[in-house]
C-alpha cells in the first residue's frame, strides 16, 4: 500500500479519535437532550468545543470518503480501529486512567482485527464479484 | 424508561450508520479512487463526480441521521455504554450489509478481523 493511501487510512483515525472526544467534552455542557426539547441541538452545534469537534469530523469524513474511494468498506473499518487502541493510551498517559485487564485484552483484539486486514487485499477484485453475484452485475452500470 | 430509551438510540445510531456506509462506499466506488482522478483530471473533476453522485448525498443523509441520533443518545446515557455498543454491532451490520449490498468479497480473514474489533471494542469499555 502506497504512503498516500496509509497517510488517508491515519487521517481517518486521527481526526475520528480527536473528533469524538471533543464532541463528548462539549456535549457534557448541556443537559439531557430528550424529544422534548431536541431543539437544544442546534444551541450545542455552535458550543466551541461541539463545534471544534464537528471541523475535526469534517477532516474524518474527507479522509473516510477518500479511502472508500480506493479499499472496501469491510477493509476500511477494522484497519481504523487503531484510534480505539491510540484513545486506550492517551487515557492511560496522559489523563492518568487506570487500565484494567479487560482493556488491555480489548486493546489485544483490535490488534489481532487490524493484523487480520492488514495482511490481506484492500480491495475485492470487481470482476471477482460479479462473477459472484451474475444476477446483480451491470444494473447499476 | 431511559434504558428504552437508550437502546431505542443505538439501534437508530447503528441502522442509520450502516445505511450511510453502505451507500457512501458504493458512490465512492463509482466515483474512482480521489487521488488518481484528481492527479489525472484535477480538483473539479473529482468535485464534479462527487457532487453528481445521488448515492453519496443520500449516504450522508445517513450519516447525519447517525450523528444526530449519536448526540442525542449521548445526552441521556453513558458513553461507556453507547459508543462501544453501537460502534460494535456497527461492525458487524456493515460486514453484512458490505457482503450482500457491495458484492464485497469478505472471507474468513475479514470476519475473524469484524469480530476481533467488536469484541475489542465492548472489552476496551468495561
Amino acid at each position: 500500500m502506497s504512503f498516500r493511501k496509509l497517510a488517508t487510512l491515519a487521517g481517518v483515525v486521527f481526526f475520528g479519535s480527536l473528533g469524538d472526544v471533543c464532541l463528548k467534552h462539549g456535549m457534557a455542557e448541556f443537559p439531557d437532550i430528550t424529544l422534548a426539547n431536541w431543539p437544544v441541538l442546534f444551541h450545542a452545534i455552535f458550543a466551541p468545543k461541539v463545534a471544534l469537534g464537528i471541523a475535526l469530523l469534517i477532516g474524518f469524513f474527507a479522509c473516510y470518503l477518500s479511502a472508500l474511494s480506493f479499499a472496501d468498506l469491510t477493509y476500511v473499518l477494522p484497519a481504523t480501529s487503531v484510534g480505539y487502541i491510540g484513545m486506550a493510551f492517551l487515557a492511560r498517559y496522559f489523563l492518568h486512567e487506570q487500565i484494567s485487564i479487560w482493556r488491555w485484552l480489548g486493546i489485544l483484539l483490535i490488534t489481532l482485527g487490524v493484523g487480520f486486514v492488514a495482511g490481506g487485499p484492500s480491495l475485492t477484485d470487481s470482476r471477482e464479484a460479479a462473477e459472484r453475484v451474475p444476477e446483480t452485475a451491470g444494473v447499476d452500470a | 424508561m431511559k434504558h428504552l430509551y437508550t437502546w431505542v438510540g443505538v439501534l437508530c445510531v447503528v441502522a442509520s450508520s450502516v445505511a450511510g456506509d453502505v451507500l457512501i462506499s458504493h458512490a465512492m466506488k463509482r466515483v474512482g479512487d480521489v487521488g488518481h482522478v484528481f492527479r489525472d483530471h484535477g480538483f473539479v473533476a473529482v468535485a464534479r463526480r462527487m457532487i453528481a453522485n445521488g448515492r453519496l448525498w443520500l449516504g450522508v443523509f445517513f450519516m447525519a441521521l447517525s450523528f444526530f441520533s449519536l448526540m442525542m443518545t449521548l445526552s441521556w446515557a453513558d458513553v461507556s455504554l453507547v459508543a462501544p455498543a453501537a460502534a460494535s454491532i456497527t461492525f458487524l451490520g456493515n460486514a453484512v450489509a458490505a457482503r450482500f449490498f457491495l458484492h464485497e468479497r469478505v472471507d474468513r480473514r475479514r470476519w475473524m478481523a469484524v469480530l476481533c474489533v467488536a469484541c475489542g471494542v465492548v472489552l476496551i469499555a468495561k
